[in-house]
């Protein structure tokens, strides 16, 4: 541990930092004797928050960031020319060690540039994790990224050590990833995916017979795709996640606004500014996938291809679908009331929860948390006077959601209205 | 209505003794303070709480009777807010469940029971803050040092989650707000209470003579690594802020200045 440690730490660093995954959730896990470190499940822990906002949950960087590759959207591109640097075992090991103890992190997320072939590259991944884990008894998180092309027996290898492991499609269609990667393709990154889906449900197999049988790849796996760098619609990105939830093993995929890192490649187009925006309400729309019950088709289609950055995609369907309101909080089942913009998961149990005991009112609604300036558009509960969007219509309603706020005024203040405002 | 106050020591066992009281007197309070606080301007009568272990333990026995186990540790866990304004709140939610012939916990739309609720959450949201932002600094003899200024009382929610991950090494974490700490040897957890006019208590920042060999370079590579995972195009400290509010920065390694 030196100087020379520092400088490759943050070389390294610099390099993984657009890979977005940052989850330290699904396994539960206590110490054992001997062992340093636990996993603590639920929503995981993050230790820090970047200047960008981004959480640091694990010491996210990369073996090496040499790599034999030349994707047009990638930082770490082969005709490149920025610092290269490798790790030792060793000060990698260390490094995730000395800040666990620290409690500055949760495990280690370890990616890699490929070197020579994708199986010498995983098969020095594979090692770093199995020290870690047998002979520093690391019992804290690791998430592995599997190498594309991988051979089968190095991923398994890597899934007895790894509590999620991931690969990136980054690009959601083939010709455009053929375009801009053209040594990947969508074979290279489905293989080891389906290589960790078939294991981890061998293992659970196993586990039914025996229950010390070990656990393979506990937390699922994960995987990323880039928004912004093709010009794919969000209807083909959304498709792709959903028949990618539809897996048993997949559990998150995250969307990574695309930041212009290659400005000469012709072949990427020119963004002033990352889609934040888009990003946004691809990452809201991935929620009520996952725990508003909505399907796709519901969400993006082929009459609207894209998702609409003025309004979350809740909204944007509750609009064009006014004939299933206004819902009656008191009756209406939780599945109904979920849909009701303003309405989350956890005001929704709490009215499911309450309205058992008695009527539940727009006062107690408010009280609960829901957001009424939206909500109350859509629901009635009794007493509630105000119009809906029955008397409304939708039109009307969207009017006067998206329009600004109004700015508060200080009415001591002369004011000196300028034709612009 | 006349105004009764009751005063008791702000304990939860004290809390429990008060509902037994109100009970056995049949008159019930409109507020519950403790003697330190200074007493309104108009009152009735005031009635002293003296707590006793057996009326408290008859009180819980009653609850446990009605309410589930969570919303038992509910209660308990939302005593460790500390919150003057839940006093109340607590009493009557006690007050009510006994009254009712079936447990109320679920019913949020009642103010009482949305409000323990409510501070309950707070406090767990404020535990996984501990296990967030303690920050250790290994000191010379090898125990770890951690400290901070949480909002509510929850190292004791907290502790044992230290204890099985850092299971074979020793630390410290000091809660500076209510003077107290725990300290782990590699085998129990004893409570500590530290002169707080050391400097480290003071800054939160180990001195270098007190530091381990090693423990300044890591710090550093912490540092470096913090600066160098933010991607500049996407600067947004509003939500870093949101996310990790500046009270805590204080003792944050990669926050407080050298």
């Amino acid at each position: 541990m030196t100087e020379e440690t520092l400088k490759k730490l943050q070389i390294l660093t610099e390099s993984a930092k657009y890979d977005v995954s940052c989850s330290s959730s699904g396994t539960v896990r206590s110490n054992r004797k001997g062992g340093v470190g636990n996993t603590v499940g639920g929503i995981g822990i993050c230790h820090s928050f970047a200047d960008d906002g981004r959480c640091i949950s694990l010491l996210k960087t990369m073996l090496t960031n040499s790599c034999m590759y030349d994707c047009a959207y990638c930082i770490n591109r082969r005709s490149n020319d920025i610092p290269r640097a490798t790790f030792s075992v060793r000060e990698l090991v260390e490094l995730t060690m000395e800040f666990y103890r620290r409690n500055y992190i949760e495990g280690l997320f370890l990616s890699s540039g490929v070197v020579r072939n994708p199986d010498y590259t995983m098969e020095r991944l594979v090692r770093i994790v199995k020290d870690l884990r047998t002979i520093h008894r690391f019992n804290g998180y690791i998430h592995l990224k599997s190498i594309p092309g991988a051979s089968r027996e190095l991923v398994n290898e890597a899934g007895k050590y790894a509590d999620r492991m991931s690969v990136n499609i980054e690009i959601p269609n083939e010709c455009s990833l053929k375009l801009l990667a053209p040594e990947k393709d969508f074979k290279s990154v489905y293989e080891p995916m389906s290589y960790i889906q078939q294991q981890v449900l061998e293992s659970k197999e196993e586990r039914k017979r025996f229950r010390h049988a070990p656990r393979f790849v506990p937390a699922g796996q994960s995987t990323q795709m880039i928004v912004g760098a093709t010009p794919d619609h969000d209807r083909d990105i959304l498709r792709l996640s959903s028949a990618l939830y539809a897996r048993p093993t997949m559990r998150r995929v995250y969307y990574s606004g695309y930041i212009h890192v290659n400005t000469y490649d012709k072949r990427l187009p020119i963004l002033k500014q990352p889609p934040l925006v888009r990003e946004n309400r691809l990452y809201q729309a991935d929620w009520l996938l996952r725990f508003y019950q909505f399907k796709v088709d519901e969400i993006v289609d082929d009459m609207n291809p894209d998702l609409n950055l003025e309004i979350d995609p809740k909204l944007a369907w509750a609009l064009r679908h006014p004939e299933m309101f206004p819902v009656d909080i008191n009756k209406a089942p939780y599945e109904l009331i979920l849909r009701v913009p303003g309405i989350g998961v956890k005001s929704a149990t709490l009215i499911v929860n309450s309205r058992r005991f008695g009527r539940v009112t727009g006062y107690h609604l408010k009280k609960m948390g829901v957001v009424m300036k939206k909500a109350k558009f859509f629901i009635t509960c009794g007493e509630l006077v105000s119009p809906t969007i029955q008397e409304l219509h939708p039109e009307n309603v969207r009017r006067i959601l998206v329009a600004p706020s109004k700015k508060k005024r200080d009415e001591q203040q002369l004011l000196l209205p300028f034709s612009n405002e | 209505m006349p105004m009764i106050i009751f005063q008791y020591d702000r304990t939860f066992d004290g809390m429990l003794t008060a509902v037994f009281d109100a009970y056995a007197r049949r008159s019930f309070p409109q507020l519950i303070q403790s003697p330190n606080e200074p007493l309104p301007l108009f009152y009735d009568e005031v009635h002293e709480v003296i707590t006793d272990e057996e009326k408290a333990g008859r009180v819980w026995k009653a609850l446990e009777k009605k309410l589930s186990k969570e919303a038992l540790s509910c209660l308990t866990v939302s005593y460790l807010s500390e919150l003057p304004e839940l006093d109340m709140h607590l009493f009557r939610y006690i007050c009510k469940n006994i009254n009712s012939a079936v447990g109320l916990e679920r019913n949020f739309a009642d103010e009482d029971i949305l409000f323990v609720t409510d501070t309950f959450r707070k406090v767990r949201y404020e535990r996984l803050r501990m296990m967030q932002f303690i920050r250790f600094q290994k000191a010379a003899d090898g125990t770890y040092f951690g400290i901070m200024e949480p909002q509510y009382n929850v190292l004791p929610l907290a502790i044992a989650h230290f204890k099985d991950r850092f299971a074979d090494q020793p630390f410290v974490i000091y809660d500076k707000k209510r003077h107290y700490g725990y300290y782990y040897d590699r085998k129990e957890i004893t409570q500590v209470t530290f002169d707080e006019s050391l400097p480290h208590f003071v800054t939160g920042k180990l001195d270098e003579q007190l530091m381990a060999e090693d423990e300044k370079l890591f710090q550093d590579l912490w540092r470096t690594y913090f600066k160098a995972i933010c991607i500049k195009e996407r600067i947004n400290p509003k939500k870093q802020r949101k996310d990790m509010p500046v009270r805590y920065w204080k003792y944050l390694t990669e926050k407080n200045k050298l």
